[in-house]
């Protein structure tokens, strides 16, 4: 299955969730947000939401910023 | 003393006894960064959100915040109030609060925010429930439009983002300190303790500090410093300052009575 993940390219399995993918890019669970087709998909729905080819997922983490 | 305890700043339904906040970015380390936290005394912090990069992991900047913090997310990154409205959803989505720094730039090089689109995302944001604190060109038709739209706060900056070049746009900061009900917060450009004590004098309600603790030599000493201005600035600000002469003088000590000397014996001693 062929997603867009921050801009970059990704395959994942057929049937993948989004806790799956946050899993295989190595991220907390906690410490992202993931956007998927620019809708959010809250914590708890991770295991529940099945990706789809051609997705386009964003996930974020707050960093050091201000003015 | 009474008067100093009931000094509070209230804000999006929160009172802050600190009038200084404090932006995350540019430390060298987080610990650095959190070092400076406690030694600024902020109760309020900044922060960005990024695209989170497998190949770079960083550390959860939250494990590095006190508990009882306020957490103010900005929008950084986003050059129009669409995209600053989804931004603010993701911060939403971290789970800390509702605050939210509506900063939208569309200038590369002097990175001014868009007053215009900041407006729009600020009526956006407001009516879903944000505690929306927009930083904007200091502009009264602006901030006017923003209380108008439920700001929390009015953020008007001293100088260009990061360069430390202190309260360049004073006199138009004075007339939204006198005009503007809600706190104004004055953010950006401060690059010294003085001038972050000068905004304080003038009657503005807080300041955002970043980069000029950042990149000090000492980042923990400056914001160290940057806590005792702030509440300096606020303390000659209740005080209320004397006039201003606009020329000669005015002796502080008494000019009569005093031992009546020869002008020869004075010029003598000295």
């Amino acid at each position: 299955m062929h997603l867009m993940v921050n801009g970059q390219e990704k395959e994942l399995a057929a049937g993948s969730t989004v806790a799956d993918l946050v899993a295989d890019c190595g991220f907390r669970p906690g410490s992202v947000v993931v956007e998927r087709n620019e809708e959010i998909v809250s914590g708890e729905a991770w295991r529940d939401v099945q990706l789809a080819t051609d997705d386009v997922i964003e996930i974020v983490q707050f960093m050091g910023g201000g003015c | 003393m009474d008067k100093q305890v009931k000094d509070t700043l209230r804000l999006g339904g929160q009172e802050f006894i600190s009038r200084l906040f404090l932006g995350t970015g540019k430390f060298r380390t987080y610990a650095l960064m959190q070092k400076a936290v406690q030694a600024s005394g902020a109760q309020v912090v900044t922060t960005a959100l990024r695209r989170a990069d497998p190949d770079f992991p960083q550390e959860n900047i939250l494990s590095y915040m006190p508990r009882d913090i306020t957490f103010m997310p900005n929008t950084s990154g986003a050059r129009t109030a669409r995209e600053a409205v989804r931004i603010a959803h993701l911060a939403k989505a971290m789970g800390c609060g509702n605050w939210i720094k509506v900063e939208v730039i569309s200038d590369n090089r002097y990175l001014m925010p868009d007053n215009f689109e900041t407006v729009k995302a600020t009526e956006q944001l407001v009516k879903e429930g944000f505690t929306v604190l927009p930083y904007i060109n200091p502009d009264l038709g602006t901030a006017t439009r923003l209380v108008e739209a439920g700001a929390a706060a009015v953020m008007p900056l001293a100088a260009p983002i990061g360069s430390n070049r202190g309260l360049r746009t004073r006199e138009l900061l004075r007339i939204l300190i006198e005009e503007i009900d809600v706190p104004i917060v004055v953010d950006a450009g401060i690059g010294k303790p003085s001038e972050a004590c000068e905004a304080m004098e003038m009657g503005a309600d807080a300041v955002l500090v970043n980069t000029a603790v950042a990149v000090a030599g000492d980042p923990v000493q400056m914001a160290a410093a940057f806590k005792l201005a702030v509440a300096a600035g606020r303390q000659a600000y209740l005080a209320r300052p004397g006039r201003v002469l606009s020329g000669e003088a005015s002796a502080s000590s008494p000019l009569t009575g005093f031992l009546h000397m020869p002008h020869e014996e004075v010029a003598v001693h000295g």
